[in-house]
């Protein structure tokens, strides 16, 4: 067993982990931090993002014991204030809310990791065009939405971080939700 | 899945790490990025007894000048390669290449020496190591050594590294002169390994082509030098035609895979076209 000492999310915690203990496992299971949630065996679907130090990572490709002495966020930290863009506690990060109003997802299941690898690509590049937003976000598979909202939304964030408003079309604008089907 | 149980120890100098591998055994591995090994081990393809972390030595990391040379530790991050200014002057194929490996979350974890170490054929920077004529730094209980890439690999992810050897650096000759640069990469999703990728590197002078380095991707077991298309274009004119023909004899001498990707046929044919598009390109045409 290995002590290790990390910052999850804004907060502290130390714990002796198994070296072959992925950073993933340490999450959901020791930490109890489940909104983190894993897809594959491959490394490949991206489902599992995290941030260490603001760069997106494949939790299921880190060892816990690789993570001593890391700073964490995982989607249950962007929202309250804990993220890396500093968000008011209560309020959705930008690309939370963009992924909501322009229904960037179906079953949420690749949402986490996809939210995640946004927030990264956007604090790399304030201004991306749609190719540089499908290619920031190849190592995220999506099963549900054929990416067409997930890039909608991911350009609306960016157009609100800039300080220039979400884009229209987003659900926000949409006069009366309860009307669709009526 | 979870791996099985291992030993683990990061140490804070290559020495130590050397010391740690030899008292570990054959059983014992490095552990770079881990983004090639950690897959590996999730899927119980291999038990190593013992990993070694290299990720506290500070001596592995970042890019410097010496000389006519640039040299790049072995734990860079493919992130870092792609965007360092050295790198990008002296060594532009490499980053056009880096660039294309992955996806993001795996260019902040992977490391240029890794990338070498694992020896995958369908690896994108063994190829340019090659084309480069990269010179690779490992060093072992006898102290350190170097290897000239196209000795470093061997076959289907074997190198000339020993057990207890630690890649410590690679040695890139700077690109002096007019040279433009090209990476084509032939994959049919996002994310994915190359079916077969060229790395050419062209020198212009007065309207010819002085000088011409090629590698290849996924062509073999290993990364190789397309040395026919080299000769035919020593001295040529940069002209499409000469360009073409040039081209055709990208595949000579090669031993390219047949696997679900494609047949060795299918492989050949890339190869030539991938090359004249590269060699065009970085011809400036
Ligand atoms: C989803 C996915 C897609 C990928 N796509 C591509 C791609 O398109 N193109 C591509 O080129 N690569 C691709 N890769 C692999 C990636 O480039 C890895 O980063 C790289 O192959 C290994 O680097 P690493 O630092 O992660 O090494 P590790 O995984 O830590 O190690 C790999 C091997 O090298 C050995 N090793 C590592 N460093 C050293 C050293 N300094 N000295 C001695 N031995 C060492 C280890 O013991 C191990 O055997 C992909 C990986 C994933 C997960
Ligand atoms: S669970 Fe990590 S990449 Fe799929
Ligand atoms: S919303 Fe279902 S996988 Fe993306």
């Amino acid at each position: 067993m290995t002590r290790v000492s990390m910052n999850v999310d804004g907060v502290v915690y130390e714990d002796e982990v198994e070296s072959r203990t992925l950073l993933i496992h340490h999450l959901r299971e020791r930490l109890g931090r489940v909104g983190t949630p894993i897809g594959c065996d491959t490394s490949n679907c991206g489902a599992c993002t995290v941030l260490i130090s603001g760069e997106s990572v494949k939790s299921c490709s880190v060892f816990a014991v690789q993570a001593d002495g890391e700073q964490i966020t995982t989607i249950q930290g962007l929202a309250d204030g804990q993220g890396v863009n500093g968000e008011a506690v209560g309020q959705w990060h930008p690309v939370q809310r963009a992924f909501q109003q322009h229904h960037g997802l179906q079953c949420g299941y690749c949402t986490p990791g996809m939210v995640l690898a946004a927030v990264d690509l956007l604090a790399r590049n304030a201004s991306p065009t749609e190719d540089e937003v499908r290619h920031g976000l190849e190592g995220n598979l999506c099963r549900c939405t054929g990416y067409q909202n997930i890039v909608k939304a991911v350009l609306s964030a960016a157009s609100e971080l800039r300080g220039e408003g979400p884009l229209p079309g987003s659900f926000q604008d949409s006069a009366d939700l309860t009307g669709v089907g009526a | 899945m979870i791996p099985a149980q291992f030993d683990y120890v990061a140490p804070g100098t290559v020495a130590d790490a050397v010391a740690a591998l030899i008292d570990g055994g054959e059983d014992a591995k490095v552990l770079a990025g881990g983004q090639s090994l950690i897959p590996v081990l999730r899927l119980r393809l291999s038990y190593p007894s013992l990993l070694v972390d290299l990720r506290k030595i500070d001596e592995l990391r970042g890019v410097r000048e010496d000389g006519a040379e640039l040299v790049i530790g072995a734990m860079t991050r493919h992130a870092d390669v792609i965007s360092d200014p050295l790198v990008r002057q002296h060594a532009a194929l490499l980053a056009e290449a880096a660039a294309t490996v992955a996806d993001p979350a795996v260019r902040h974890r992977g490391t240029f020496g890794g990338s070498l170490a694992h020896a995958d054929p369908a690896g994108d920077l063994p190829a340019v190591a090659v084309a480069l004529g990269a010179q690779l730094v490992a060093e072992g209980p006898g102290g350190r050594r170097s290897i000239a890439a196209a000795d470093f690999f061997q076959d289907y992810l074997q190198t000339a590294l020993a057990p207890d050897e630690v890649l410590v650096e690679v040695r890139l000759p700077k690109l002096q002169g007019r040279w433009g640069v090209a990476y084509e990469k032939f994959s049919r999703t996002a994310q994915a390994w190359a079916i077969v990728g060229v790395a050419a590197a062209v020198r212009r002078d007065n309207g010819a082509i002085a000088e011409a380095r090629i590698g290849l991707t996924n062509m073999g077991s290993t990364p190789v030098r397309a040395g026919a298309v080299e000769a035919a274009l020593a001295g040529a004119s940069a002209e499409a035609g000469t360009i073409a023909e040039a081209a055709a004899h990208a595949a000579d001498g090669t031993h390219a895979p047949s696997d679900l990707s494609g047949g060795s046929d299918y492989r050949e044919h890339l190869a030539r076209v991938l090359t004249r598009r590269a060699v065009t390109t970085a011809a400036g045409l």
